[in-house]
C-alpha cells in the first residue's frame, strides 16, 4: 500500500487530477450551500446578464443564476458518471470473468451477448425506455450503464484468458483452490488494472453521453441544470451569452481531465511492472 | 483454427436472426408508428380511416412475428424495402446515397488519428512524464473532452464567419456545378476540413492513449531489455522491435471500429449539414421508419459480426497467451 | 466573440470567384440605393430550411419544408393575398351560389404544365380523384371527401357540387394541381410515391420548375418560362439549402451563404442590431399564422371545475411570457383566432394576472394550505400535476419553465416533462393520457374549429386535446361551416370566441410573430398578414446588385 501512494505521488498530473476530483465532489455535495441562488427559478428580469458579483457566472436565457445551475449540475453531472459506469463495470467484470475463466460455450455465449449489444442501436433503446419509464436521472444511468458494459467484458475477458494460464492460477488449482477463490484472490486483483482504466474513461464519456443526449432533447428533463444541458441551451446564444458556453465547458473539460488523470496514475501506480520501471525511467534521461 | 472459424460463420446465421428479430421487437415496441405522425397538425382532420389505409399498405396492423416474417423473406432476397417516409424509395438507396460521405468522413479520420496517434503515443511512453507527455495528455483530453457541438460553432465561427477561410456548412459550393474540376475538388475538401478536425479532434485521445500504454507495457517486456543488452541502438530497439508489437493492440482495434465506419455522428452531421448516415438514421427513428431502421441495423450487424471474428482470429494468432478455440 | 465585420464573406466569394458562369459578383455590401431599381430577371435567391424535404408531390406530404417547396413548383385554383383573401390562381374566377352547395370555376385559359401539355379541366378532376382514393396516402381527404360530384362541362369549366353546405370549399380548392396525364396510373394503383415525379421530376404549373434535389442537402428551382403570368418570376434560380440545425443557419446568414431565414426572437433583437447587419438585411416582423397555448384535460375532475382553470389561468403572467420568452415579439393570444382576421372578436379579453383572485378562486374549490408549507390540499392531497410539452422545443420548454416556477407561488407542485414527438401524440396527446401540456397550433386559413373544439371529436384520432364539451359552441360551430357568407360565419364565430375565453379548456398564450431576415439586395417584399412569401414571384433583384448569375 505505502508503496502504491509512493509511486502515485510521483506522478503530478494524477495528484492534481485527484485533488481536482476531489474539490468537485465536496462541491457538488455540497452544493445548496454552495450555491447564491435557487437553481431552478426564473427572474424574468435578468436573462442573459453578464457575470456580476451577484451572479459571478452570469444568468441563463431564463435569468437564472447560472453558478447555482452549475453546482446543482455537478450533481448530476458526477452522479451519472458514477452510477453508469458503475453498472457498467460490474456487469462488464461479471460477465468478462464468466467467459474468461470458464471458456467453452460461456464464453461464445456472452461473447455473441456482446456482439447482440454492439449492433443494437442504442438511440432506440433509449427512445423506448424514456417513453415508458419516466425519464429521470435513475433512467437515463441505468440505461448508459446496461448499454455501455461491452467494452469492460471485452478487456476482463482478455485478462482472464492470459492470466488463467499463468503459473499462479495453475499452482492454486493444482493445491485444489476452488475456482472462485482462484478468481478472487488471484485472477481479479491483476485483471483490475485496464478495468480501472476504462472505468476512468468511461466516467467523462457517461458526462458527455449524457450532454450528448440533452443536444438531442433525451436528457435529464427541465428544469434541472445539467452541465450537458446548460451547454446545449447556451449553444444558440454563444455570441451574447458566452458564459453560458465557456463555463460548462471548461466545468466538463476540467472534470474529464481529472478523472483521467487521476485514473492512469492509479493505474500505474497499481501496475507492479510499471512501478519498477518508473523507477528506472525517472533516472534515465527520456 | 480453421474449425473455429466455421463454426463462428455457421453461429453467425441464427446469432444474427437472433439480433434482428429481437430488435424488430423493440422497435416497434417504442411507441408511436410513422402513420402517427401523419396528423401532427389539427388543421388537417386526417381521418382514422386514412391513417388505418395507410397502416394496412405498411403492413403495421399484422402481428409482430408475421411482420417480422415477411420482412425476413424479402431481406433473404436482399430487397431491403421501401422507406415509409413519403418519398417511399427504396432503403438500400437511401443508405447507398448517404454512405459514401460518411465513409469518407470516418476513413480519413481515422487515418488522421493513427498517423497522429502512433508517433504521440511512442513518444509519450518513451518520454514517461516528460513535459512532452504531460502536454500531449491534457491536449488530447481537452480534445476528448470538448463537445462536438461547441468547438464546431466556435470553429464556424472563427473560420467562417470572422476570416472567411473555409465555408461553414454543406459539402458543396451553390455553384459547384459551374467550377472547373480541380476548383470543385479543393471546394469539397474545404467543406470538409472543419467536420474532419472536429472529429478528429475529440478521437484522438482514446487511440494515443492505449498507443502510449501498449508500449509502455511492451517496453518493460524482457525482450526489450535483451535487446538493448545485446546494444542495439535505442532508436531501433524502440522502432523495431517495441513498436511492432506496441502495435498489435492497435490493429484489433482498428478491426472492431470497422462496423463503427458506416455510422455517422448525428451531431457532427446536423451541425455542418452534411448529409450523412447518421442523420439518416436519428431522422429514421423520429420518425418511426422501420425499414431503413431494420436495413441499417443488418448492416451494421453483419459487419460487426464479421469485423468480431477478424479481430478475435487475428488476436489469437498473434497473442500466443490466448489460445482461441478448442483447448488441448 | 463579437460581430466581425461580413467582409469576411466577401472574402468567401472573391476566393471562390471564377469565370464564367456561377460568378459571386459580392456586390451586396453596397450601400441599398441603386441607379436603377426597375425589376429585372436574374439571380438566386438561397433560402436555409431547418426540415428536411421528404416529398416532390406535396399533396402526399405533412413536412413543411416539403409545401414550401411544392408551393413554387404547384398552383391551387385560388390562393391568397397579402390580407389573407381568396383570389383567383388557376381559376380566373367563380361562382358559388346562395345554397352554398354549388360552386363553379371558370379557368384561365392559358396554362401550361412544365413538360407543355395545356392545363385543363380534366386535371382538377383527376386531382379530387387523387385525394379522395383511399390508396392516397395524403392527410388532406376531408375537404374533398365533402364533394358530392364533380363534372368537367368543358375544358375550361368545372362544376362542383357538395353534399350539404361546405364552407371551406373554396379555400379548399388552395390544394396543388396534379398532372392527370403523368400520374393517373399511378394514382389508380396507389403507388403515387413511388412515381418519378415524386422524386426526380415533379411536374407543375407553378412560378418555378424542378431542376435538382439532393437529399439532405439541397433543392434547386429555376423560373418557369411559361408561366401564365407574363415576365413572371423574376428572380431565376431558388436553391432550398437544407441545414438541421438553428445556429448554423444563423452563422450562414452572417456569412452570406443564405439570402433568406428566420430568426429566433433572441438574435432578432439582440444579435442583429448592428449596423453591417442592418445594411445587408432585411428584417420583417408580423404575426404568425400559430397560437401557443396551454391544454387542460378537462376529464380530469381538476380541471373540470371551471374555477380551477380560471385560477391557474389568473396565475399566469402573460405580458412576462411574452416578454421573456420571445422578448416581447409577440402578441396576446385571447382565442384561436388572430387579432385583425375576420373572425377574431376584438371585445374579448384575457383573464388579468391576478394572484389573489387565483388564491381565492381555488379555496372556494376547496383548496387550502392547511399545513403552511406553501402548498395547497384538498381532502389531504395535494395538487400535484405533471406538464408535457414536446422535445426539441426551446421554446416550448421555457414557457412550461416558467408556468411551473408561477404555478409553484400559487401552491401547485408541478412536473415537467419533455417528450420526444411522435411519442408525444401517441401515448399521450391521442390517449388523453396527460394532465396539461404546452404546445402550439398553426392556424391555417380558415377560421373553422370544429376540428378542435367540437365535442364529437373526442376519439383518439381527434383533436379536442382538452376533451372539452359545450352545446352552444357545437351549435356554433356547425352553423358556421355550413354556410359559405363571411358576415354570417363572423357572427358565429365571434361568439365562439367569447365562450372559449370564459370556459378556457386551453389557455390561449400568446401569437407570437414571424422574424424573416431577407437579404437587402431583393426587392419587393412586403410583409402583411398574410406574411412575406405570398408575392414571391414579384421579388427581384436590380441588375447592379445580381449575386449570383445563374449558367
Amino acid at each position: 500500500m505505502k508503496d502504491f501512494w509512493r509511486a502515485f505521488r510521483r506522478n503530478r498530473l494524477a495528484v492534481v487530477g485527484g485533488v481536482v476530483v476531489i474539490v468537485l465532489v465536496v462541491l457538488a455535495a455540497f452544493a445548496p450551500l454552495f450555491s447564491p441562488w435557487d437553481p431552478n427559478r426564473p427572474d424574468v428580469k435578468k436573462i442573459l446578464a453578464d457575470p456580476t458579483r451577484s451572479h459571478p457566472l452570469g444568468t441563463d436565457q431564463l435569468g437564472r443564476d447560472v453558478l447555482s445551475r452549475m453546482l446543482f449540475g455537478a450533481r448530476v453531472s458526477l452522479a451519472v458518471g458514477f452510477v453508469s459506469v458503475g453498472i457498467a463495470t460490474a456487469i462488464g467484470i461479471v460477465l468478462g470473468a464468466l467467459a474468461g475463466y470458464n471458456g467453452g460455450s460461456f464464453d461464445a455465449f456472452i461473447m455473441r451477448l456482446v456482439d447482440l449489444m454492439l449492433v443494437f442501436p442504442r438511440f432506440f433503446l433509449l427512445l423506448a425506455v424514456l417513453a415508458f419509464l419516466r425519464p429521470s436521472i435513475w433512467t437515463i444511468m441505468a440505461v448508459i450503464g446496461l448499454t455501455g458494459w461491452m467494452g469492460v467484458t471485452r478487456l476482463v475477458r482478455a485478462e482472464f484468458l492470459a492470466l488463467k494460464e499463468r503459473e499462479f492460477v495453475v499452482w492454486s488449482q493444482a493445491i485444489g483452490a476452488s475456482g472462485y477463490r482462484v478468481v478472487w484472490r488471484h485472477i481479479l486483483p491483476n485483471a483490475m488494472a485496464p478495468v480501472l482504466v476504462a472505468m476512468t474513461l468511461g466516467i467523462p464519456a457517461a458526462i458527455l453521453t449524457e450532454s450528448g443526449l440533452s443536444f438531442l432533447g433525451l436528457g435529464v428533463q427541465p428544469p434541472y441544470a445539467t452541465w450537458g444541458n446548460i451547454l446545449n441551451e447556451g449553444k444558440d446564444t454563444i455570441e451574447i451569452g458566452w458564459w453560458l458556453s465557456f463555463y460548462p465547458g471548461v466545468a466538463i473539460l476540467v472534470t474529464v481531465l481529472s478523472y483521467n488523470l487521476l485514473g492512469e496514475g492509479i493505474r500505474d501506480a497499481l501496475d507492479p511492472r510499471l512501478r519498477q520501471a518508473a523507477g528506472r525511467v525517472a533516472t534515465r534521461k527520456g | 483454427m480453421l474449425t473455429y472459424a466455421l463454426r463462428r460463420i455457421l453461429f453467425a446465421i441464427p446469432l444474427l436472426l437472433g439480433i434482428t428479430f429481437l430488435s424488430f421487437a423493440i422497435i416497434h415496441l417504442a411507441p408511436g408508428e410513422p402513420t402517427d405522425l401523419m396528423a401532427g397538425d389539427p388543421r388537417l382532420e386526417a381521418s382514422a380511416q386514412a391513417r388505418q389505409l395507410l397502416r394496412e399498405m405498411y403492413g403495421l396492423d399484422k402481428p409482430i412475428h408475421v411482420q417480422y416474417w415477411s420482412w425476413l423473406t424479402r431481406l433473404v432476397r436482399l430487397d431491403f424495402g421501401r422507406s415509409f417516409s413519403p418519398d417511399g424509395r427504396p432503403v438500400l438507396v437511401k443508405i447507398a446515397e448517404r454512405l459514401p460521405v460518411t465513409l469518407l468522413l470516418n476513413i480519413v479520420e481515422l487515418l488522421i488519428i493513427i498517423a497522429l496517434a502512433v508517433p504521440i503515443g511512442v513518444l509519450s511512453a518513451t518520454r514517461q512524464y516528460s513535459l512532452f507527455d504531460k502536454v500531449t495528455t491534457v491536449f488530447v483530453f481537452i480534445g476528448f473532452a470538448t463537445p462536438d457541438f461547441w468547438l464546431a460553432l466556435l470553429l464556424m465561427i472563427l473560420f467562417g464567419v470572422q476570416l472567411g477561410w473555409l465555408p461553414i456548412s454543406g459539402l458543396r459550393s451553390m455553384n459547384w456545378e459551374y467550377l472547373s474540376f480541380w476548383h470543385q475538388q479543393s471546394d469539397f475538401v474545404a467543406h470538409l476540413v472543419l467536420p474532419i478536425v472536429v472529429a478528429t479532434f475529440g478521437g484522438l485521445a482514446g487511440f494515443s492513449r492505449y498507443m502510449r500504454q501498449s508500449m509502455l507495457e511492451v517496453v518493460r517486456q524482457e525482450y526489450i531489455q535483451s535487446a538493448r543488452a545485446k546494444g542495439l541502438a535505442e532508436r531501433v530497439v524502440i522502432g523495431k522491435h517495441a513498436l511492432r508489437n506496441a502495435m498489435l493492440p492497435i490493429v484489433t482495434i482498428l478491426g472492431l471500429s470497422l462496423p463503427g465506419l458506416i455510422g455517422g455522428s448525428v451531431i457532427v452531421e446536423s451541425i455542418f449539414a452534411i448529409p450523412g448516415m447518421g442523420q439518416l438514421m436519428v431522422q429514421a427513428v423520429f420518425e418511426r421508419d422501420y425499414p431503413v431502421i431494420m436495413g441499417n441495423l443488418v448492416i451494421v450487424a453483419v459487419l460487426t459480426l464479421v469485423a468480431n471474428l477478424i479481430a478475435d482470429l487475428a488476436y489469437g494468432l498473434v497473442d500466443p497467451r490466448i489460445r482461441v478455440g478448442r483447448r488441448r | 466573440m463579437e460581430r466581425g465585420p461580413l467582409l469576411g464573406g466577401l472574402a468567401l466569394a472573391s476566393a471562390l470567384a471564377l469565370a464564367g458562369c456561377g460568378v459571386d459578383r459580392g456586390g451586396a455590401d453596397e450601400p441599398v440605393a441603386v441607379k436603377d431599381n426597375t425589376p429585372a430577371k436574374g439571380d438566386t435567391f438561397i433560402e436555409a430550411s431547418i426540415g428536411n424535404v421528404s416529398a416532390l408531390i406535396p399533396n402526399i406530404a405533412n413536412d413543411s419544408a416539403s409545401h414550401d417547396v411544392g408551393g413554387q413548383i404547384y398552383s391551387g385554383l385560388v390562393t391568397y393575398d397579402k390580407d389573407l383573401k381568396v383570389i383567383p390562381e388557376l381559376a380566373e374566377s367563380w361562382t358559388f351560389s346562395p345554397d352554398c352547395r354549388h360552386l363553379t370555376f371558370r379557368l384561365r385559359k392559358n396554362v401550361r404544365w412544365h413538360d407543355g401539355k395545356p392545363f385543363t379541366a380534366d386535371d382538377v378532376v383527376f386531382t379530387h380523384a387523387t385525394m379522395v382514393n383511399p390508396k392516397t396516402p395524403t392527410a388532406y381527404r376531408e375537404d374533398f371527401a365533402a364533394v358530392e360530384t364533380i363534372e368537367a362541362v368543358d375544358p375550361h369549366t368545372l362544376q362542383i357540387t357538395y353534399k350539404t353546405p361546405y364552407a371551406k370549399a373554396l379555400q379548399s380548392w388552395s390544394m396543388y394541381m396534379l398532372p392527370r396525364h403523368l400520374l393517373e396510373s399511378y394514382m389508380k394503383d396507389g403507388k403515387l410515391r413511388e412515381a418519378p415525379q415524386n422524386r426526380t421530376s415533379p411536374v407543375g404549373t407553378g412560378p418555378y420548375r424542378f431542376k435538382e434535389w439532393k437529399s439532405g442537402e439541397k433543392v434547386v428551382l429555376v423560373a418557369n418560362p411559361d408561366y401564365y403570368e407574363p415576365d413572371r418570376p423574376y428572380i431565376s434560380r431558388i436553391v432550398y439549402r437544407i441545414i438541421p440545425s438553428q445556429a448554423t443557419i444563423f452563422l450562414e446568414l452572417k456569412a452570406k451563404g443564405v439570402d433568406g431565414a428566420s430568426l429566433t426572437a433572441l438574435q432578432y433583437k439582440r444579435q442583429t442590431e448592428y449596423p453591417a447587419f442592418r445594411k445587408a438585411y432585411q428584417r420583417f416582423r408580423y404575426a404568425s399564422n400559430s397560437v401557443t397555448y396551454f391544454a387542460f384535460n378537462m376529464k380530469d375532475p381538476r380541471f373540470a371545475d371551471k374555477r380551477v382553470r380560471h385560477a391557474i389561468a389568473h396565475a399566469i403572467n402573460k405580458q412576462e411570457l411574452i416578454d421573456h420568452v420571445i422578448l416581447g415579439l409577440g402578441r396576446n393570444a385571447t382565442g384561436p383566432y388572430l387579432p385583425g382576421a375576420w373572425a377574431h372578436n376584438g371585445e374579448v379579453k384575457s383573464l388579468p394576472y391576478d394572484l389573489a383572485r387565483a388564491r381565492r378562486l381555488l379555496a372556494e374549490a376547496g383548496w387550502r394550505d392547511r399545513d403552511a408549507d406553501g402548498f395547497l390540499l384538498k381532502d389531504g392531497k395535494p395538487f400535484a400535476f405533471e406538464i408535457l410539452t414536446n422535445q426539441g422545443n426551446d421554446e416550448r420548454k421555457k414557457i412550461a419553465e416558467i408556468i411551473q416556477a408561477a404555478l409553484r407561488e400559487l401552491g401547485l407542485k408541478v412536473d415537467l416533462r419533455t417528450v420526444e414527438w411522435a411519442t408525444l401524440l401517441k401515448e399521450h396527446v391521442r390517449k388523453r393520457n396527460f394532465d396539461a401540456f404546452v404546445l402550439g397550433w398553426g392556424l391555417g386559413r380558415d377560421p373553422d374549429m370544429t376540428a378542435l373544439f367540437h365535442s364529437s371529436k373526442t376519439r383518439p384520432e381527434d383533436f379536442n386535446v382538452a376533451s372539452y364539451a359545450n352545446a352552444e359552441v357545437d351549435g356554433l360551430l356547425e352553423r358556421g361551416r355550413a354556410t359559405c357568407f363571411q358576415d354570417e360565419r363572423a357572427k358565429y364565430y365571434h361568439r365562439v370566441h367569447e365562450i372559449l375565453a370564459d370556459d378556457i379548456p386551453v389557455i390561449f398564450l400568446y401569437h407570437r410573430d414571424a422574424l424573416p431576415a431577407i437579404t437587402a439586395r431583393v426587392r419587393g417584399v412586403k410583409p402583411s398578414p398574410g406574411g412575406i412569401m405570398y408575392n414571391f414571384h414579384e421579388w427581384f433583384v436590380p441588375r447592379e446588385l445580381q449575386r449570383y448569375t445563374a449558367g
